[in-house]
């Protein structure tokens, strides 16, 4: 028995109504395959090895503990989510809709899986077919929220197997902007696999910003695909602040004209933290714009990776994709690992990427100290200098403040303006 | 300003098709197709080889069944019948050349037709060159003159039988036969090639050429080259490949090795125009190389290329950054036309201390081609202080080809400063508009913008070289526009 | 030497130019003046021939010829030279090289043989005296890293080597200081002979003060609305464009 099937034996197919497609071919696929290893391209700079040897649980309904995380705001509409379950909901505005995966009708549940490829992604086949619980978000037409949707993501348990779902219909001329906070208080060696699907229809606009702030030694595997109608805005920002082992996969599908998207990540990682993003993005179809930045300061044995694709399919002209990923090691023994792809298949195009490796400024420093600021201080001052410009694009002012308050928390930054 | 003159630009546009195509009517000593121990051993009795070599390559043999043709490079195409090619194919030659007035006269003509006339080389440019059809090495000039300062300049086979420590100690020391699939056919098969050493504190007073040609339908070119630069010495190394036009994929799988010992400097330069399949993408040369240089201390190897030809082309040319503070280039300009494949590009590997590299890679796909950058820069834990700049640009001239980008950045050091930049855009149609406003034509215009966006590249090559690269630019691109 | 007759033109579906007409004769300096957005650009635009406008009527008629169909190039060949708004840049392409490729384009069309390689030189050092423009601007490459006067003077350059019939300075003066504007506008009236013609398209007077125009255009939507003498553009700069909008009628 390869190590995945040893993996999948101590669970039970989902107990919510899911496209039996779906859940068939999840089987299927997982029958065949085995855990990803560095020889498949998608994983060749993160290894899976400890997490296959894992032997986990599933973990137990929360739903009725009553345990309140910590919230990045009062005025948002906060979802709490525990061990993978939905634990609180809180009132919703008008043109909102939000409930548990188990609450939702069979129509509603039938989006999902619609645009996620299952070949070749264990994870997404993992997911689907071993779901205790999930959420359904949808903005109705023309609404556009005040409020932002804060998500808290907070696992608890000891060896256990989190697969969460999110699906979020952005219908449209809405406007939404959804926070995910993950956070793991007291849990071990547990691994959370969110998987959220987005369709962002005409005129929608959509930003998700995700804060990643994970304690202990578990494993995070997640992914974002996202369908993208025409005239629609992508925005997601993916801030890693803390985690033993991350790995965040974002694809967007751009299907239709006249869209924008962009994706910003921040990774700030020491000890032996390991961060991998992988982004994809499909250009389908001409006039379309997408930005990528991401930007990394790696301390001590951290490792980072960076791979960045944009695909330019046939027919897609007048695309402009700009991609950029900036690393500063500060320790000797530090990783870092950049791989921004092109893949162009139509003319009249204009791509370009950049990817530097480098040091904080030692003169920004010298100067700094000059004027009597510590080496620490200063370097955090200068730090922040070179990540600031991913901050800028998050718009949740909470977010931002708890982003601040995380960092100043666990690496003396403080924050000038 | 000297260099490239519009008649001759006029000359070559006349040209609408590939121009080496011809086939030279020169007996050939060809063994039958297949690969086994017994073809193996074959070629070796066939040039008289030591033990050594043989058992050398019956080690690589072995390797080699073992592997697994690699898979990972963004082309599509037939994988070569290994069993349907013959491995040897060397033109008959009843005694050895004491002088090039024995050369063949069929011989000294398909040199004329490769513009590459021996004696007007020795007149002109004073550069000595290597002549190697099929597999084998037909004629080097210059020898006495190079003998003089202690250069050694011959055939691969020559270099066996004369400089055999030299051989022995080198050979495989850069690429391993268990490098790769292609590299361990070439180990196992390869018949000939160039040989060269500079010895210590020797500047090698004029460009050292090979000129590959593969001849013979039905056979595939396995050469192998080796240069060592000793201490403190410098050459200049400059290689021009052409094949006849057929229906059928030739195989075309060599091994370069560099070597650049304390202080050496080697510079290396390719003009490949292997032909690259007619315009509906039938024949064309299968081109699957294995390039890569070994810098000791405060050494430097530049690769410099233009790649027009091949249906496929799959190569990296690398530099093993072993000496501190030694330095690996790689100027290069790949273009593909009709139903082409290139999949190239280079690595870098940093190990030594204040190790620095360049990489300037320039893209022009046109027709229904597709041509793909593929890089690795490599810094490892004691590359201290290790600098690289990569810029790969790519031009499209229709939307029905491709280009497209993958570099490998891997990073273990902090001290690193790396810098990668890629662009990937359509020929400029206000630069086309400004340049036929002042009077040039469609075709004119492309070939004069291509040629300025290669600069940076061309300008790196020697003179004479980069004058036939410019022609060679504007003739693979001819009615190319989209 | 230059006639056009009720000319329209259009580019992505909007029409620029709506039945424009003009007379250039031999010798004659035309200077086109207008409000940004009256067509001006575009009127140069389409004279050189530039595909992106599409004439739906009218006709453009250089030296007894109809044009309208006819390529950039050999239109250039012909002896129309236009000095663009904003020159392009050409990376890698020295500008010494671009302009033996062209002028030898331009006489082999002509049924000439190629300039010598030190009648050309000679030529370039004479010309590029013309504009002040320093010599090893003229071996970098083609308005690469210029700044914006030595573009202008570039432009100059080049049309003193190619020695055009008909040249049309597209808004040659913006962004020139007074110094660089007086180094154009030497240059410009040191080629003019009796047989060549030259259209000037500007915003301003001023540059009106060194080359001084037989005939003054106001164009004004898509059409001349006004012509006179040189005193027009003066009347120009001290009314404004808005006295032009109000005088604007249907046909003069």
């Amino acid at each position: 028995m390869n190590k995945l099937q040893n993996f999948r034996k101590n669970f039970n197919p989902t107990s919510i109504p899911l496209r039996k497609e779906m859940l068939t071919l999840s089987e299927e696929i997982l029958k065949k395959n085995d855990f990803p290893t560095t020889k498949n391209e998608k994983w060749k700079y993160t290894r899976l090895g400890k997490l296959s040897r894992l032997s986990l649980e599933k973990s137990k309904d929360t739903s009725t503990i009553k345990k309140s995380s910590e919230k990045i705001s009062e005025e948002a509409i906060t979802i709490e989510i525990i061990n993978g379950f939905v634990n609180t909901i809180s009132d919703l505005p008008k043109g909102l809709i939000i409930k548990s995966l188990k609450d939702c009708s069979k129509k509603e549940l039938a989006f999902l899986g619609e645009n996620i490829h299952l070949e070749n992604e264990v994870f997404h086949c993992l997911n689907s077919l071993y779901i205790q619980d999930g959420i359904y978000i949808e903005i109705e037409k023309d609404t556009k929220l005040k409020e932002e949707i804060h998500i808290v993501y907070n696992n608890l348990s000891i060896n256990t197997f989190n697969p969460t779902r999110l699906y979020i219909n952005s219908k449209s001329f809405s406007e939404a902007n959804i926070v995910e906070l993950f956070k793991s208080d007291g849990a071990e060696n547990s691994f959370v696999n969110p998987v959220n699907e987005a369709v962002i229809h005409e005129n929608a606009k959509l930003s998700i910003t995700k804060i990643q702030n994970e304690e202990g030694n578990n494993f995070h595997i997640g992914s974002d695909t996202i369908y993208q109608k025409k005239d629609s805005f992508f925005k997601c920002n993916t801030i890693t602040l803390k985690g033993q082992f991350i790995r965040n996969n974002i694809y967007v599908n751009i299907n239709g004209t006249n869209c924008e998207t962009h994706l910003n990540g921040a990774y700030l990682m020491d000890g032996k933290q390991h961060v991998d993003n992988q982004t994809k993005i499909d250009h389908f179809t001409p006039n379309c714009e997408s930005h990528e930045l991401y930007k990394g300061i790696l301390d001590e044995k951290a490792t980072a990776i960076f791979n960045g694709k944009v695909i330019v399919h046939p027919d897609a002209q007048k695309i402009n994709a700009f991609q950029s990923n900036a690393n500063v090691l500060i320790s000797d023994d530090a990783n870092v690992n950049s791989k921004p792809e092109l893949e162009i298949y139509a003319d009249d195009v204009k791509c370009s990427h950049g990817s530097t490796t480098g040091q904080l400024d030692e003169n920004a420093i010298y100067y700094l100290r000059s004027r009597g600021i510590s080496k620490r201080k200063a370097q955090a001052i200068v730090s922040q200098a070179f990540i600031k410009d991913v901050f800028s694009h998050i718009d949740s002012e909470s977010s931002l403040s708890y982003i601040f308050k995380t960092l100043e928390k666990q690496h003396n930054w403080e924050f000038l303006d | 300003m000297a260099g490239y003159t519009e008649d001759e630009l006029k000359e070559d546009l006349k040209q609408q098709d590939y121009k080496f195509g011809f086939v030279s009517d020169i007996e050939s000593d060809k063994i039958q197709k297949g690969l086994n121990e017994d073809v193996i051993r074959l070629i070796s009795s066939k040039k008289e080889e030591p033990n050594w070599l043989l058992e050398y390559r019956l080690k690589a043999f072995q390797i080699w069944k073992e592997m697994t043709e690699p898979n990972w490079a963004h082309i599509k195409y037939k994988k070569p019948e290994f069993q349907d090619i013959a491995y040897y194919s060397a033109p008959k030659q009843t005694k050895k050349y004491e002088s090039w007035d024995d050369v063949d006269p069929e011989m000294k003509e398909t040199m004329k037709k490769l513009g590459i006339s021996m004696e007007e080389q020795k007149r002109l440019t004073g550069t000595a060159v290597d002549f190697v059809m099929d597999s084998v090495s037909v004629a080097t000039s210059f020898k006495d003159k190079l003998n003089e300062l202690g250069i050694i300049f011959c055939s691969f086979s020559e270099a066996v039988k004369e400089h055999p420590k030299l051989v022995k100690k080198y050979l495989g020391t850069v690429v391993p036969a268990t490098d790769n699939f292609y590299a361990a056919l070439n180990s196992a098969v390869f018949s000939d090639g160039s040989f060269c050493y500079i010895p210590k504190g020797v500047r090698c007073p004029m460009e050292l050429s090979t000129y590959f040609r593969i001849n013979e339908g039905g056979t595939g070119q396995f050469e192998r080259t080796l240069v060592i630069a000793d201490e403190s010495s410098y050459v200049s190394y400059l290689e021009g490949c052409t094949a006849p036009q057929r229906d059928e994929n030739q195989l075309h799988a060599a091994i370069v090795e560099l070597i650049a010992l304390d202080e050496a400097e080697i510079k290396y330069s390719t003009v490949q125009n292997w032909y690259p399949g007619d315009k509906n993408g039938v024949g064309g040369i299968y081109n699957f190389v294995t390039k890569r240089g070994m810098c000791h201390t405060r050494s430097k190897i530049s690769w410099t290329q233009v790649e027009t030809g091949s249906a496929i082309t799959w190569k990296y040319p690398s530099c093993v950054l072993r000496g501190d503070y030694s330095i690996g280039e790689f100027y290069s300009v790949a273009v593909t036309n009709n139903y082409q494949q290139a999949d190239t590009g280079s690595k870098m590997i940093h190990l030594g201390k204040g190790t620095k590299s360049t990489i300037i890679s320039k893209g022009i796909s046109s027709g229904k081609s597709h041509n793909s950058y593929r890089g690795l820069v490599q810094i490892n834990k004691r590359a201290k202080n290790a600098r690289n700049f990569t810029q790969c640009d790519s031009l499209l001239m229709t939307d029905t080809c491709g280009a497209h980008t993958f570099p490998y950045i891997e990073c273990k050091n902090s001290s690193a400063q790396i810098e990668h930049e890629a662009t990937t855009s359509k020929i400029g149609e206000d630069q086309l508009f400004y340049c036929q406003q002042r009077g040039l034509s469609e075709e004119k215009a492309i070939g004069l913008i291509v040629n300025g966006y290669c600069k940076e590249v061309l300008d790196k090559m020697p003179m004479e070289f980069a004058v036939e690269a410019r022609k060679l630019l504007t003739l693979s691109l001819e009615n190319s526009v989209g | 030497m230059l006639s056009i007759k009720n000319l329209h033109a259009k580019i992505e579906d909007k029409e620029i130019l709506k039945g424009l007409n003009l007379e250039v004769k031999p010798g004659e300096v035309h200077a086109i003046m207008g409000p940004n957005g009256s067509g001006k650009s575009t009127l140069s635009s389409v004279i050189a021939g530039h595909e992106d406008y599409e004439i739906t009527e009218g006709e453009i008629i250089y030296q007894g010829k109809l044009i309208n169909e006819e390529a950039v190039e050999d239109r250039a060949r012909e002896g129309i030279f236009l000095a663009f708004q904003y020159p392009i840049e050409i990376p890698g392409v020295s500008n010494i090289n671009f302009l033996r490729a062209a002028l030898n384009e331009i006489r082999q069309s002509k049924g000439e043989k190629d300039i010598s390689a030190k009648e050309f030189m000679q030529r370039v050092r004479d010309k590029s005296k013309l504009v002040d423009l320093d010599q090893s601007l003229a071996s970098r490459s083609v308005n690469e890293g210029f700044s914006g006067g030595e573009k202008k003077r570039n432009e100059i350059f080049q049309m003193a080597m190619l020695e055009p019939t008909l040249a049309i300075l597209d808004e040659t003066d913006s962004g020139l200081d007074i110094d660089a504007l007086k180094v154009v506008a030497k240059g410009v009236n040191a080629l003019k002979t009796k047989d060549n013609s030259t259209i000037v398209i500007t915003h301003y007077q001023r540059l009106l003060d060194y080359i001084v125009p037989d005939f003054v255009h106001v164009l004004f939507d898509g059409k001349i609305v006004k012509s006179g003498d040189k005193s027009l553009a003066l009347e120009l700069e001290e009314k404004g464009y808005d006295w032009i909008k109000e005088i604007n009628v249907p046909s003069l």
